[in-house]
């Protein structure tokens, strides 16, 4: 029976300080509750159980648990990013994210399974195989912080760090009913962050209610001498702009990426989503928000996936040349250096990230790279410009995450419409501008958790955070996780 | 005097030795002996790294670029050449290429060859990573990484050289250049020059201008000396010569230079030319250069060699030979200013580091800043000479001594060692020798010439060598005279 880690940072934070609990006690229920979910959703690739508490101070982080998606650099435990090539790493060197938090006196209880270095979107390729929802065991994460998503959902622990390079926080929160939040490009170093897309990645976190997330990055964030791409953002307090205030703010869906009438052939869930979706938008406008409808250039949003494909393998085929096996991971058999790098990438790697990187090694060599690279650059910077115009006339656009609830594992049981390409993959457009972005639950399609998502303009993360804050506090969401994993 | 004009480009590569760490990583930027002392996490390619641009190393590289007359960029960007070479841990290499511009593009040098102005104009010049170093034994390689991620300057010529002569001048000009600006050591012996040479040969008669009337090129790629260049040159303009003679076509191909066997060798072929996959650093954001910069870096520009030989010439009237050998090396050139700055004779003092001391550092083939004998000593034993404390002789013997054991000339100057020069002094010392020496004297007067050294033998022996040997010989002839 859970008694702590289904609470809010705050709250831990007060009984840790009145001594009604230890940090401890915290860390000992969290390490529990791991091997218990474990066991039912394959969340973690190693649990700490060697573990301990910390002394309480004032910052709201210490003596608290949480999970680091394996993907971060973490001294002196071992990091896969759920790869066969790094199957026993184990880094000299902490990802600034992870520093940060250490120093604030959180501790980490695990770290969690994911798609293959984050190159995926359903939580069914890390090396330790298939990570399962906790809300319903037959049905899958999303991805890439597949593990993340089901330990926070679970009540492992308030929080667990995300990566995401297209949605890979924010389509795992809404499929778990939780909140996942990346914000404005280089607001956290990605030092220490396995590179998938450069340009793409974001660090983020993954947390049961608004207020945590602006708490965690709040943590996180900070100029990095050792990131050239982060920015001082010492001026934002994101805890503090979370105050619900939001009289006249203005938000706007995109009718091309919504309007019902342009699914003929909606399956049930999807109906019920978007259903649901024009819900929250009247809550919305109860809570005085002004809500408008805008149109996009269709053509412009259907290349949105191709644009996410070109640009993420290509830049994902060069920052993996550096997994050869011959200075870290399992060294490959070969008669030269050569025959030993193609033995380590060939029985390292899952065939899906093989695929991608083919991908980028087409679209990037010389006769394809105008055609493909170069002018996927070009449409990222219309879809961009395209967003950036909306954010002069509104503070964020709220849109729905994904086509439903969770898939089913067993794919053959959902049926694939190509008609919501652009609905499951529009998350992208804020890795394509750096902007952030944050889901939250909205409601239940199939008994199961659906997401809504608020994206803002760069460096507008305390306007973002307080919205959903808003938002989240007007629904019955908050806060929500799974009691008994069945 | 050939029916072909060879028509030569260069890529030299230089490592900028002068910042203290590497251009992307906080690992020291120093020449050690020691492998895998230098090395960040960034230079082994470890997951998650990131690469911090080096704002002196770009300083540096925009310095060359200006003083090597290139259009400098608005921005600066870096770009990703991608390849699996074992000396690149992340199997990529940050570099620049042509388009978004590099630190510098289209400039042109002037340089001396054979006491003949010349002009090569330059491409580009870009700055990069350099690989970590390997050593192949007979079944192992090992892997030094303290060379991975030490900025390099790569500056592409136009083919505007036509000898291997004139490729060398221009190397030197160009290792003087990075010497002077504080660049770079540019030194060979620690591997900081490397070169790529291509070189193809045209009809002589025809109009050099018309890139339609130039000849299919080969690349020599990696030679590591000056005189490896020349070689390599001399060698491919015989090999190419020799084809086209035969009426066979050259082939556009990379070839490597086999120091040992002093050929070229077959690399690969156009067609199977590596495709390098460019495209921007994703990690490293758009840099602006602006104008105050450059003027700033322009600013600082050191005073460079021919600026130098300049004023030795038409301020201390120096001949332009021995001008040209004191401003060869910056370090000994700085030696010699120091010199003068001491207030030593500017005559003196270039003879002195023209011949004495670059002899001694290549008898001992080593660096001035390693030669024991400072400017200041140098000065002890000068200022001695000029006293009449030393004959050149005893100042050799000095300079000798100072050096060997390693202690200041002084101790060995003393008052003991001054010239006898005295008249009255001498006359009595060769009048005593005279008087003991009546056979002698008959031989002399016999016709026996020679005898006249034995003479000067005996003072040089009862003075222990300090008589003045000029005064000697005069008191001597006097002497002998009156017998």
């Amino acid at each position: 029976m859970m008694k702590y880690m289904n609470k809010s940072i705050k709250e831990l934070h007060d009984l840790l300080l009145s001594g009604k609990v230890t940090s401890d006690e915290l860390v000992k229920e969290s390490l529990e509750r791991s091997h218990e979910i474990q066991d039912k959703c394959n969340a973690f690739v190693t649990i700490l159980d060697d573990a301990k508490g910390v002394k309480v101070t004032d910052n709201l982080l210490s003596g608290i648990p949480y999970g680091v998606k394996d993907n971060y650099s973490t001294k002196d435990i071992l990091s896969t990013g759920s790869s066969n090539t790094l199957k026993d790493y184990v880094p000299f060197f902490d990802a600034t994210a992870v520093k940060k938090l250490n120093d604030a006196g959180a501790i980490k209880v695990n770290k969690t399974a994911m798609d293959e270095f984050g190159m995926g979107g359903t939580g069914t390729t890390a090396h330790t195989g298939v990570q399962r929802n906790p809300w319903d065991l037959s049905r899958m994460c999303a991805g890439s912080s597949s593990g993340s998503a089901a330990a926070v959902a679970a009540g492992v622990y308030p929080y667990a760090l995300g990566s995401d390079t297209g949605d890979s926080i924010r389509k795992p929160a809404a499929y778990c009913g939780i909140v996942g939040y990346k914000p404005t490009y280089g607001m956290i170093s990605r030092y220490g962050l396995f590179a998938f897309a450069s340009s793409l990645d974001h660090c983020g976190v993954l947390t049961r209610s608004v207020l945590d997330a602006a708490i965690v990055v709040d943590n996180m964030k900070g100029i990095d001498e050792n990131d050239m791409t982060s920015w001082d953002s010492s001026k934002i307090h994101l805890a503090d702009a979370c105050t619900g205030k939001v009289d006249n703010m203005k938000l706007c869906y995109i009718k091309e990426i919504v309007d019902p009438a342009k699914y003929k052939n909606a399956s049930k869930e999807l109906k019920e989503h978007l259903d649901n979706f024009y819900k929250t938008i009247e809550k919305c406008r109860s809570l005085g928000f002004v809500v408008d409808e805008v149109s996009v250039d269709e053509d412009l949003l259907k290349a949105l996936p191709s644009v996410y494909v070109v640009i993420s393998c290509a830049e994902a085929t060069s920052n993996m040349s550096n997994l050869t096996g011959i200075v870290f991971g399992p060294r490959g058999k070969g008669d030269n250096y050569i025959d030993m790098m193609k033995d380590h990438r060939t029985k390292g790697f899952s065939p899906l990230i093989k695929r991608r990187f083919v991908i980028g090694s087409y679209v990037l060599q010389k006769e394809n790279q105008e055609r493909y690279f170069k002018n996927a650059q070009r449409v990222r910077r219309l879809l961009v410009d395209r967003w950036k115009e909306i954010f002069k006339d509104y503070d964020a656009v709220i849109l729905p995450v994904g086509s439903g609830p969770a898939k089913h594992l067993d794919g053959s049981l959902d049926i694939l419409n190509k008609d919501t390409a652009v609905l499951e993959e529009h998350l992208q457009i804020g890795n394509f501008g750096g902007f952030p972005s944050i889901t939250i639950p909205n409601g239940f399609v199939s008994n199961l958790p659906v997401g809504v998502n608020i994206t803002g303009n760069c460096y507008e993360d305390e306007k973002v955070l307080n919205i959903a804050y808003a938002l989240e506090s007007a629904m019955d969401y908050k806060g929500q996780y799974v009691e008994e994993v069945k | 005097m050939t029916k072909y004009l060879a028509k030569i480009g260069l890529e030299m590569h230089c490592e900028v030795s002068e910042t203290k760490t590497k251009v992307f990583s906080a690992a020291r930027n120093e020449y050690s002996g020691s492998p895998n002392t230098n090395v960040r996490p960034l230079d082994m390619g470890f997951p998650g790294t990131l690469p911090v641009v080096n704002k002196e190393a770009v300083r540096l590289a925009l310095m060359a670029s200006i003083i090597l007359n290139c259009k400098q960029p608005k921005y600066i960007y870096f770009e990703r050449k991608n390849y699996y070479y074992p000396d690149m841990p992340k199997n990529f290499q940050i570099t620049q290429e042509t388009k978004p511009i590099p630190v510098g593009i289209y400039g042109e040098v002037t340089y001396e060859c054979d006491d003949e102005l010349k002009k090569v104009r330059v491409n580009n010049i870009h700055l990069e990573e350099d690989a970590a170093s390997l050593d192949h034994f007979y079944d192992t390689s090992n892997i030094d990484y303290n060379r991975a991620g030490v900025p390099l300057l790569e500056l592409v010529t136009e083919p505007d050289i036509h000898s291997a002569k004139e490729a060398v001048a221009f190397l030197e000009h160009m290792r003087s250049v990075y010497q002077y600006a504080g660049i770079s050591e540019a030194d060979s012996k620690k591997g900081q020059i490397r070169c790529d040479v291509n070189v193809s040969l045209m009809d002589a008669s025809l109009d050099e201008t018309d890139p339609n009337n130039w000849g299919t090129r080969a690349e020599i790629k990696n030679i590591n000396s000056f005189g490896g260049v020349r070689d390599a040159i001399n060698y491919e303009i015989e090999r190419q010569t020799e084809i086209l003679e035969n009426g066979d076509e050259v082939l556009q191909e990379t070839r490597r230079w086999d120091e040992e066997s002093g050929t070229t060798i077959r690399m690969r072929s156009k067609v199977d030319a590596i495709d390098y996959k460019y495209f921007v650093e994703p990690n490293i954001p758009k840099y602006k250069v602006t104008k105050e910069w450059l003027d700033e870096i322009k600013a600082s520009i050191p005073e460079l060699a021919w600026n130098r030989k300049q004023k030795y010439i038409n301020e201390y009237g120096l001949s332009s030979y021995d001008a040209g050998v004191l401003v060869k090396e910056k370090d000994i050139s700085d030696y010699f200013e120091e010199c003068v700055k001491l207030g030593i004779d500017v005559k003196q003092a270039a003879n002195w580091v023209s011949v004495n001391i670059i002899g001694e550092l290549n008898k001992e083939d080593i660096l001035i800043k390693d030669f024991y004998l400072t400017p200041e000593m140098l000065k002890q034993i000068i200022d001695a000479v000029n006293k009449g404390i030393l004959s050149s002789k005893q100042a050799k013997e000095v300079f000798n001594k100072a050096i060997l054991e390693k202690k200041e000339p002084k101790n060995f100057i003393s008052k003991d060692n001054a010239q006898i020069s005295d008249k009255g002094e001498l006359t009595k010392i060769v009048v005593e020798i005279l008087d003991n020496n009546q056979e002698q004297i008959v031989q002399y007067k016999g016709g026996r010439d020679n005898i006249f050294d034995y003479f000067v033998g005996q003072v040089m022996k009862m003075t222990r060598g300090k008589a003045n040997p000029v005064l000697t010989k005069e008191i001597l002839h006097d002497e002998l005279d009156k017998r």
